[in-house]
């Protein structure tokens, strides 16, 4: 996260002391252009560092995607994107100067002919500036044009260019299972050297997530009590209330283990229990994720019904109304078995989590949205208060909540005002919104800026990706193996399915939605 | 947005903040959701008959409101304190978390400056970093309350002399952090231009400037100054003595230590409408420069070199005026280790 600044401060003496630093000159080539991700997320982050000034001085885009259009078709594409979904409302002057600078090129992903077409305009960018542009090749197409698109760039001459850094992202679901990401990574590292891949995954580009390093790292109070001395059991929640929104078609081949687990959920118990590293280096950080994910040990098939349960929301009634169950969606199979929520008790095998349960839960159409790690710590030894007339002395917690309201509490217990000494829970809390005057920016903001400057501390290694296969593979494969216990359903609005109580440890419980 | 108001006539401060203390006791216990904003206290010394346009200022700063502001509005005559306390909170929709900011404004009378410091004190929320900005001077009251302050806001392009302006800046730096709006309008050029000349083959060209043309706005004297007093103390630069008077632009030289070329650096005053620069422009070997102007939707970029010429735009919305302040709150958090060298050298050029 630092190293990459660092480096440029001590080599261009204009550069200490400024936010917004320099960036190289960039082309990118957005695969995928009027996909959903290009229309919802990609155009409008583009136009909100253009507005904030952190583009480099000279940016080009290049659309690519099968529509047989031009360029001002995309440019109006890319018009409304922005103005629909942009986090402010936009400057018409920067918007403008943005889209003056967007080209189309059209073509199905496998034509040689649209690689050729690329090159084209990328050498027109160079002519244009006078010099040679970097190239950022933006992926954010369905998963199984990943192979094609890295081959062909590679094939076309891409991959490379003299004087200037040429850089793929790849969007998630960086593989279907543990062979699928292990052949991807061989097919995508045949064109491309691992320094040059970015494979995203936006939660790691959150303010809270990367906080959650610097609440680890830059504070004295936690570290003593980061381990299995003094810490019960972990709870990561990744719960949403709206249900598949007519994406049955991926959702359905998906399911919530490969949704959110592989990827958001265990990049954050990565970042939870990893070492600390010895610099904020982009490796550094990666190596030290990678030892805490190897220290998961995988499950075979027999131990996965015990640590993990899967289920389906039936129908119910969320947010005050009637909604159908999963089956019953638009587009999903009547005997679907795929699973909307999920939920597992992994251990670490290392020295300071050794005995410690992390439970991982995620799902669809429950209570509330929210995305919290909840760290329980051991009760006191000896309890010296009554607990008569107040709900006592509960074990402390530090809650991070990822969203909706960024920020960090920490339960505490506190004397109830009166006579006698009566214990109750009180929270202490900071919140995002009430301790920075500054609104964070998006996720994909700060990640293409990130891969722009070559800063891949935010984004997965080859080797971490397949670590957390590794982990998830077992489970995926002894739950498509069973193809006849029922699937748990659970009422859509509730807070999941009772069977995910078997998980827990004697004492422990999930907490409330 | 909603309120909750208290005010009295002929107050102390200890029931100014105990009156502020219920309010937000009351809100909350009504509306639990609610939580102070704990980000910065701002103290604001004012001139009644100026108070009007601060306040409007003060209410274009956007998201950058200080979660607790304290404004002094200084009245001729008055001997005692009137306060009015306004708890400002948006209803949340479905009990997710709303931040309030508390804002105070306080009457008083120039018998109170002196000893401001007594009033401010049971009033600022302790542990907070504490901003002062007193734009109509008033400096017995910055010169009490400076010792509970933690950062100074001022506009260097306040003074018609950036000699004065840049001098008084420097004075505060002993003794607190200073945000400088003059300094802070120089801050999409300083960007640019250690962008422009990021590449390596460009960092290297940084030693064989020989000329520098600032051109700005008319007010903007001390905000060019530091432009020029910014580049010159990031290339290690010795000063020569500058000439000319501010209001024809003034022009001196500086040279790079260990280099032997000289760097000319002229100041053009500009006709524009907005305060800042206008333009910049950086030359070096025999033929080879890059100007950077103002233009709509963010800077128009001019490089000239080996008998060619390229055109192109640099993205970035202007803050603007109304903006500037609010930035300036925002870098109340953050320090910038280069202001103070560049202060340094621009009032070398300014004196």
């Amino acid at each position: 996260m630092g190293a990459v600044v660092e480096q440029q401060s001590a080599q261009n003496p204009l550069v200490e002391g400024l936010e917004r630093l320099p960036v190289r000159p960039t082309a990118m080539v957005i695969f995928g252009a009027t996909g959903d991700l290009a229309h919802r997320k990609l155009l409008p982050a583009l136009y909100n560092l253009a507005h904030e000034g952190f583009l480099p001085e000279r940016f080009d885009v290049v659309g690519v995607a099968r529509r047989d259009e031009s360029d001002d078709y995309f440019r109006q594409l890319a018009r409304e994107s922005i103005e629909r979904f942009s986090r402010r409302q936009p400057d018409p002057a920067v918007l403008d100067g943005l889209l003056a600078n967007l080209r189309y090129v059209a073509g199905t992903f496998d034509e040689d002919r649209v690689y050729s077409q690329i090159g084209q305009v990328l050498s027109d960018f160079d002519q244009q500036a006078g010099y040679t542009l970097n190239r950022l090749f933006y992926v954010a197409t369905a998963p199984e044009y990943f192979p094609v698109i890295s081959s062909k760039l590679g094939a076309a001459g891409l991959a490379r260019a003299e004087e200037a850094e040429t850089r793929i992202v790849i969007e998630k679901p960086f593989g279907y299972d543990l062979e699928s990401a292990r052949s991807l990574n061989q097919q995508v590292l045949r064109v491309f050297d691992e320094p040059q891949i970015f494979r995203i995954d936006h939660y790691l580009g959150k303010e809270t997530v990367q906080n959650l390093l610097a609440l680890r790292f830059a504070n004295s109070l936690f570290e003593p009590v980061w381990n299995r001395n003094y810490i019960d059991y972990v709870q990561i929640t990744a719960a949403e209330d709206i249900g598949i929104e007519g994406r049955a078609g991926y959702y359905d081949g998906a399911g919530a283990l490969r949704d959110l687990v592989q990827n958001h959920m265990l990049q954050l118990l990565s970042l939870l229990t990893m070492e600390p590293p010895a610099s904020f280096e982009a490796n550094r950080v990666r190596d030290e994720k990678f030892k805490v994910q190897s220290a998961i040990p995988p499950p075979t098939i027999d131990q996965v019904a015990s640590m993990a349960v899967r289920a389906q929301y039936g129908p119910g009634v969320s947010q005050g109304k009637e909604v159908p169950g999963y089956r019953e969606e638009e587009g999903v199979p009547p005997d679907s078995r795929t699973e909307t929520f999920a939920a597992l008790r992994l251990h670490l095998a290392n020295w300071r989590w050794a005995g410690v349960p992390f439970y991982l839960r995620t799902g669809k159409r429950l209570a509330r949205k929210v995305t919290e790690i909840a760290v329980t710590l051991k009760p006191v030894p000896h309890l010296a208060f009554q607990s008569k007339g107040s709900v006592g002395v509960q074990p402390n917690q530090i809650i991070l909540t990822i969203q909706p309201d960024e920020g960090v509490s920490v339960s505490l217990g506190a004397k109830i005002p009166g006579p006698t000494v009566r214990i109750r829970p009180v929270q202490m809390e900071f919140h995002y919104g009430t301790s920075f005057v500054s609104e964070s920016p998006e996720a994909y903001e700060r990640l293409i800026l990130d891969a722009m400057r070559g800063e891949a501390t935010l984004f997965t290694r080859n080797d971490e990706i397949e670590a957390l296969w590794g982990i998830i593979d077992p489970i995926l494969t002894a739950w498509k193996e069973d193809t006849s216990s029922p699937i748990p359903q659970y009422p859509a609005g509730s807070a999941g399915p009772p069977e995910a109580d078997a998980l827990l440890q004697a004492g422990h419980h999930w907490r409330k939605l | 947005m909603s309120d909750d108001v208290w005010s009295a006539q002929d107050t102390t401060p200890e029931a100014i903040e105990s009156a502020l203390r219920r309010l937000l006791r009351e809100r909350h216990a009504a509306q639990p959701s609610l939580a102070p904003a704990r980000v910065l206290n701002l103290i604001v010394v004012v001139d009644r008959d100026l108070k009007g346009e601060v306040a409007n200022r003060l209410e274009r700063v956007g998201r950058y409101h200080a979660s607790r502001t304290i404004l002094c509005v200084v009245e001729e005559g008055r001997k005692t304190l009137d306060a009015v306390a306004v708890m400002r909170f948006e209803s949340s929709p479905g009990g997710t978390l709303c931040v309030v900011h508390e804002q105070v404004q306080i009457d008083i009378g120039p018998v109170h400056l002196k000893r401001l410091d007594t009033i401010i004190d049971p009033i600022k929320v302790t542990d907070l970093t504490t901003l002062l900005w007193a734009p109509h001077g008033h400096d017995d009251a910055v010169a009490s309350i400076l010792h509970m302050c933690d950062v100074v806001l001022r506009d260097s392009d306040d003074d018609d002399e950036p000699s004065d302006g840049l001098a008084q800046s420097s004075e505060l730096l002993e003794a607190a952090y200073v945000v400088d709006l003059a300094w802070l309008r120089t801050t999409p050029w300083r960007e640019r231009l250690a962008s422009s000349f990021d590449p390596p083959e460009r960092r290297a060209v940084l030693r064989h400037v020989h000329d520098l043309s600032i051109r700005h706005n008319r007010t903007s004297k001390a905000s060019a100054a530091l432009l020029a007093g910014w580049l010159a103390s990031r290339l290690n630069a010795q000063l020569g003595a500058f000439d000319g008077a501010a209001e024809s632009g003034r022009h001196g030289t500086a040279r790079i230590a260990g280099e032997q070329n000289e760097i000319r650096i002229h100041f053009e005053p500009h006709d524009q409408e907005a305060p800042g620069l206008a333009g910049v422009t950086v030359a070096w070997g025999r033929d080879s420069s890059l100007s950077l102007d103002r233009s709509p939707g963010g800077l128009r970029a001019l490089q000239r070199g080996r008998g060619e010429e390229r055109e192109w735009r640099i993205l970035g919305a202007s803050r603007g005026e109304g903006g500037i302040l609010g930035e300036g709150v925002r870098q109340a958090l953050l320090r910038d280790s280069t202001y103070g060298p560049a202060l340094s050298a621009a009032r070398e050029i300014a004196a």
